[in-house]
């Protein structure tokens, strides 16, 4: 009854994963609400816009967002005509820069490869009737905690100062616990990336950075790490209001990996190594990397700064510079730590940070022609998007971390208690909101029952509410659009079959909790075990044997990472070989070190990130060749 | 003599230099006693030797004089911090945390430690404090950085087998350095040996034991654990020895002398066959082409030859200048060896301090002496230099023969030999003309002769149209009687390395 309005009422089951281009954004929405009546808006706007004056209105300003944000929440299904279910005509509408042959093509692999005509109409409050609500879930309807935290930072970083956008736009950046507005932020598009990479081009071609010594930009990336560390609690606090993961995580795990990532690559940065190489006779010829100019670097929401670190760390220790595009769900952090390396002693120009959406500013840097390398991590289909984007401008290299949908293992030799938590948090981590999510879990046929029911009880037990809370292990999903999307997966796995034992249904009424959902009984070809949900959903597979949990665990376009659970060292060397993906982890999951090489066979994506194999992507190979005269030897 | 120096137009101003234009700074010596186990403690003996100021051949301090007795109860505090301590189980980036810590540290210091390498050593003030202290904290950083990128290999085996190695710290390890960089050397050895997770055991040169100790300090205040550095000062033939013979002792890494070498590698092979490497000495050539910038060769060749005062194992001693530019070349190399300040070392106009001490001042004098004997053409220098302290003047001889005394040995003071070459065979044979392989340098604008000859010469570094271009990524060591093994860079790290291979057959797999 209550959910008669809920926004996933009369949606087609569309998108199976986050795009970062593709969302649908919310300033889309807020423009072509027709609906909503004027005034409101008028009344809305007015209020933010005192707000905006006066720093201390915050009292006007939570007004403002509770308007907005009863807006957005209790918005109908968008019609075709304002956003397209999969959004993908957002970025061809917008950027016009895919020619319609192309266009149809991308449309086609869409609905063919990925969305095999699957059309499912929910109806409004079908959902509760699955509801396991565990005891945990009631804590959401709290008054949110308000974070130790201020948000500075809302311009776009260009060449050193804060600016505002071209257009003067700007977009409003949510809340996941409430969806309101916690700040607005201004929107960059296509002009404001060009200025973004003129700044970077001269910063690369004619400014200090790429010249100075590798020891020199190894000391401001290792006074960087210095700051983050001063900086922990309000960058974690930051990171956890826009993000909605939780502040133990945010402070305990993704700041201190943001300043060991970039210690890492500080400490590569003076031992970049090219080779010198045998000839067959009568040549001196030696390799030298150099930097590979201006890096345009995209990143999802999911890990707003340990993707920050990820991408600039190497691409900065190598002597680039960057147009840095973060999210729109999630630019806050980014502004945040990117000033701090400024403070650091980073050269103005070498870091450009442009906020904005995917259509628009992703898509210009994408196809910029002063960009000279681009790194993406997202959704499989950005990442077509992406490399299109790149072939058709200047064939600058692409690396891509994109989706999955990860095996995780567990063989009859297994102590189940131990696989029934490992399982857990693989699947259940950030939300469920993992590119390497083990969100097929695999269990052997002689131990699957007492798996089931085990995971039931843990998911069940799994703390949701306000992620600023203590013990709390879930927070809400970022937004609007991905808490629909996981609904109607959830929904879909109903439909298809499979066993709900857990979960299933929101969590409150405001914000975007989900409780964690498990469901058991589910076939490979069902949709829960076939498409990335990016959420808290585990779909449990039974298997009898170890070729045939290969043959399945490989049974799909992804291949980003897998998990095995075994005491046998036979079975641990026979899958961690026979399994088609970029990371295997061995009785353990989501092991993150800076020195790991991380990324994807098959779709999941192109190249790898962290570790040794990171500088790769930011590096040029010259190779230097000059005639010996009478030399000793050779 | 000091008259004499003035009208050489050099400022010999010997220990009487001081509180002339410039401040000689209060020394204040805190560390004196041996580091062992987190601890400073007095010889077992009870015994102490004195420490020198090379300006004036005055007694600094009496440092306790550590024997085997003391090498047995660092080696011991050693073997305990690696089979049972922390420091080789926590991850390479902790312990890089803390080599980081110490580099700061290092930085905080800068002043206080130059001035020890100044009254210990005789080492320009200025000198330390811009470069050799500031650069242990760079090398310091570098291993910190390197310490977790520490990379074993998986390996393709010719069998269904699954194969990696494994590199694993060595252990303990014995280090002895040299007293011609105290500071430069003890980091040469230390940070590879730290970032890798091995414990050491250091033997400062007993000339200058006084930043070593320091270091210590400054080490375990930046979180280094008890018993992983411990320092042992006192006698080669004593403590030294006891090092390079210990049968706890998994790797012994030496600086210094060739004669010395030769017998760490006969301990090592006496006792538990530890492995050794050797960084020895040299008597490095400098070929200058005739197509040279000749006031640039000139700069170069001097600051070659006389830079910390001679005593420096790579140290561009024996001078090949291609007969086209012979001549002006020496006229030139003379009149810049006689503007050379010779005083002290505190002073910042001097450009060279004091010889460490009696026993290498009259070892240079005594070569001096033979190269007139032997025929050689004293251009310039020759004597020493103020009335007390072990000061020398800049010296240059010309007509040397290959196979004479001063073009063969080390002298390791300021003493350049200049010879004469026609063509680039020639040039390279007589650079070859040696048992030494330390490094070399080549000064010439022409590319075809600059890569024919850095092929050519048998030597651990070549320095085309620059010299003593040592940086942390760049490793150095010797060929031939100069040594083996390398210091600096990821092979210095290398060194203090295990290999592991492991094993294990594969069933099943659908590759290989």
């Amino acid at each position: 009854g209550k959910e008669l309005s809920n926004p996933f009422a009369s949606q087609v089951v569309t998108e199976p994963k986050a795009p970062i281009f593709l969302k649908i954004s919310v300033s889309l929405h807020l423009s072509s609400r027709s609906h909503h009546r004027p005034e409101e808006n008028q009344i809305a706007e007015n209020l933010l816009e005192i707000s905006q004056q006066h720093p201390a209105g915050m009292a006007a300003r939570r007004a403002a967002s509770s308007i907005l944000s009863r807006r957005l929440l209790t918005r109908p299904s968008p019609s075709p005509a304002s956003a397209s279910p999969a959004g993908k005509s957002d970025l061809l509408g917008a950027g016009e820069v895919l020619p319609s042959k192309l266009r149809g093509n991308t449309e086609q692999n869409y609905t063919t490869s990925r969305l095999p005509n699957l059309q499912v109409v929910l109806v409004a409050g079908a959902l509760l009737r699955f509801s396991t609500a565990p005891a945990a879930a009631a804590a959401p309807t709290e008054e949110p905690i308000q974070p130790a935290v201020e948000v500075k930072h809302t311009q776009l970083l260009i060449n050193g100062n804060f600016v505002d956008a071209a257009s003067g736009k700007t977009f409003p950046t949510l809340d996941p616990r409430t969806g309101e507005v916690i700040a607005r932020v201004a929107e960059g598009d296509s002009e404001d990336i060009d200025r973004a990479v003129a700044a970077a081009r001269r910063a690369f071609d004619e400014g200090p950075w790429p010249r100075m010594t590798a020891y020199e930009r190894c000391r401001v990336l290792l006074r960087f790490a210095d700051l983050v560390e001063e900086h922990a609690e309000e960058i974690a606090a930051l990171e956890t209001w826009d993000n909605g993961k939780t502040l133990a995580q945010s402070a305990g795990a993704e700041v201190p990996m943001v300043a060991r990532c970039m210690r890492y690559y500080a400490g590569w940065a003076d031992k970049i190594h090219g080779l010198v190489v045998p000839t067959d006779g009568g040549h001196h010829a030696q390799v030298l990397h150099e930097p590979v100019g201006v890096a345009g670097q995209i990143i999802p929401w999911n890990f707003p700064l340990l993707m920050f670190a990820w991408k600039v760390g190497p691409a900065l220790a190598c002597g680039n510079t960057v147009v840095l595009k973060t999210a729109e769900q999630t630019p806050l952090s980014a502004l945040y730590v990117a000033r701090l390396l400024h403070e650091a002693g980073l050269p103005d120009g070498v870091l450009n940070v442009v906020s904005g959406f995917g259509p628009t500013a992703g898509a210009a840097l994408c196809s910029h022609m002063g960009v000279d390398k681009l790194a993406f991590t997202g959704s499989t289909g950005t990442g077509q998007i992406v490399l299109e984007l790149a072939a058709r401008s200047n064939l600058k290299p692409v690396t891509l971390e994109l989706g999955g949908k990860s095996p995780f293992i567990v063989m009859d030799d297994a102590d189940v208690d131990q696989a029934v938590d490992l399982a857990h948090h693989a699947v259940f981590f950030n939300q469920g909101q993992c590119c390497c999510a083990g969100s097929r879990t695999f269990v052997h046929e002689r131990v699957y029952d007492e798996f089931v029911e085990k995971s039931r009880a843990r998911a069940v037990k799994r703390v949701v509410g306000d992620p600023f809370r203590n013990g709390v292990e879930q927070g809400p999903q970022i937004d609007g659009d991905q808490f629909d999307k996981i609904l109607r997966y959830v929904r879909s796995g109903v439909d298809s079959g499979a066993t709900l034992v857990a979960g299933g249904d929101r969590v409150g009424n405001r914000g975007f909790y989900i409780q964690p959902t498990v469901f058991a009984d589910a076939k490979d070809d069902m949709k829960i075990a076939k498409d990335e949900i990016f959420g808290p959903v585990q779909t449990i597979l039974k298997f009898s044997g170890v070729e045939e949990v290969v043959r399945r665990a490989n049974a799909t376009h992804y291949g980003l990472a897998a998990g095995v659970f075994t005491r046998s060292l036979d079975a641990a060397n026979t899958l961690s070989r026979a399994l088609r993906a970029g990371t295997v982890w061995v009785n353990c999951y989501d092991v993150f070190d800076a020195t790991i090489p991380f990324g994807g066979y098959k779709m999941s994506g192109v190249g790898r990130e962290k570790g040794i194999y990171a500088l790769r992507n930011y590096l040029q190979t010259k190779a230097v060749v000059t005639p010996l005269k009478n030399p000793a030897w050779l | 003599m000091a008259a004499a120096a003035a009208a050489n137009g050099m400022s010999c101003g010997g220990g009487g230099g001081g509180g002339k234009g410039f401040e000689v700074p209060k020394v204040v010596v805190r560390f004196t006693k041996l580091f062992i186990n987190g601890q400073f403690v007095d010889a077992v003996s009870g015994k102490t030797f004195e420490t020198r100021d090379p300006r004036t051949g005055e007694v600094i301090a009496d440092i306790a004089e550590g024997d085997k007795a003391d090498v047995d109860l660092a080696v011991k505090a050693a073997r305990e911090a690696f089979d049972n301590g922390p420091w080789p189980r926590m991850s390479g980036y902790e312990r890089g945390r803390i080599l980081s810590k110490f580099a700061d540290l290092i930085e905080a210091h800068v002043e206080e430690v130059a001035m020890l390498d100044t009254v210990d050593a005789g080492k320009l003030f200025l000198v330390g404090k811009a470069r050799d202290i500031p650069g242990a904290a760079h090398l310091l950083r570098y291993y910190a950085g390197a310490a977790d990128k520490v990379h074993g290999e998986t390996l393709k085996m010719a069998q269904r087998m699954h194969g990696y190695t494994l590199k694993e710290p060595v252990g303990v390890v014995g280090h002895i350095v040299p007293w011609n960089y105290p500071t430069t050397m003890f980091f040469f050895k230390v940070s590879p040996a730290l970032a890798a997770g091995c414990t050491v055991v250091v033997k400062p040169a007993e000339q200058t034991p006084l930043s070593a100790l320091f270091y210590a300090h400054l080490a375990k205040e930046a979180g280094v654990p008890d018993g992983v550095l411990n320092v042992v000062t006192g006698f080669g033939p004593t403590a030294g020895a006891a090092v390079a013979s210990h049968m706890d002792i998994d790797k012994v890494s030496f600086t210094g002398s060739t004669e010395v070498g030769r017998l760490v590698m006969k301990a090592a092979a006496e006792s538990n066959l530890k492995p050794v490497s050797l960084e020895l000495g040299g008597k490095s050539p400098i070929v200058v082409f005739d197509d040279a910038d000749l006031d640039m060769a000139v700069n170069l060749v001097n600051f070659a030859t006389y830079t910390n005062k001679g005593e420096i194992c790579v140290a561009g001693t024996r001078i090949y200048v291609q007969e086209g530019i012979y001549d002006a070349f020496v006229k030139k190399a003379a009149e810049l060896a006689k503007k050379s300040v010779v005083g002290d070392p505190f002073n910042p106009r001097v450009n060279q301090g004091p010889q460490v001490d009696k026993d290498q001042y009259e070892k240079v004098l005594k070569y001096i002496d033979i190269g007139k004997r032997e025929g050689a053409t004293l251009v310039t220098g020759g004597k020493p230099c103020g009335d007390k302290g072990y000061y020398i003047e800049p010296t240059i001889f010309t007509d040397v023969k290959d196979d004479m005394a001063i073009a063969q040995d080390e002298i390791f003071g300021p003493v350049m030999a200049l010879m004469k070459f026609k063509t680039v065979e020639e040039a390279i044979q007589k650079a070859n003309n040696t048992r030494y392989g330390l490094a070399a340098g080549i000064v010439t604008k022409n590319i075809d002769i600059a890569n024919t000859v850095s092929r050519s010469i048998r030597a651990g570094a070549i320095w085309i149209n620059c010299y003593f271009a040592f940086d942390p990524d760049a490793p150095f060591g010797g060929y031939k009687m100069s040594g083996f093994g390398k210091d600096m860079g990821m092979d210095a790290l290398e060194k203090y390395m295990q290999t592991k291979t492991v094993v294990t057959p594969l069933y099943n797999t659908p590759w290989l």
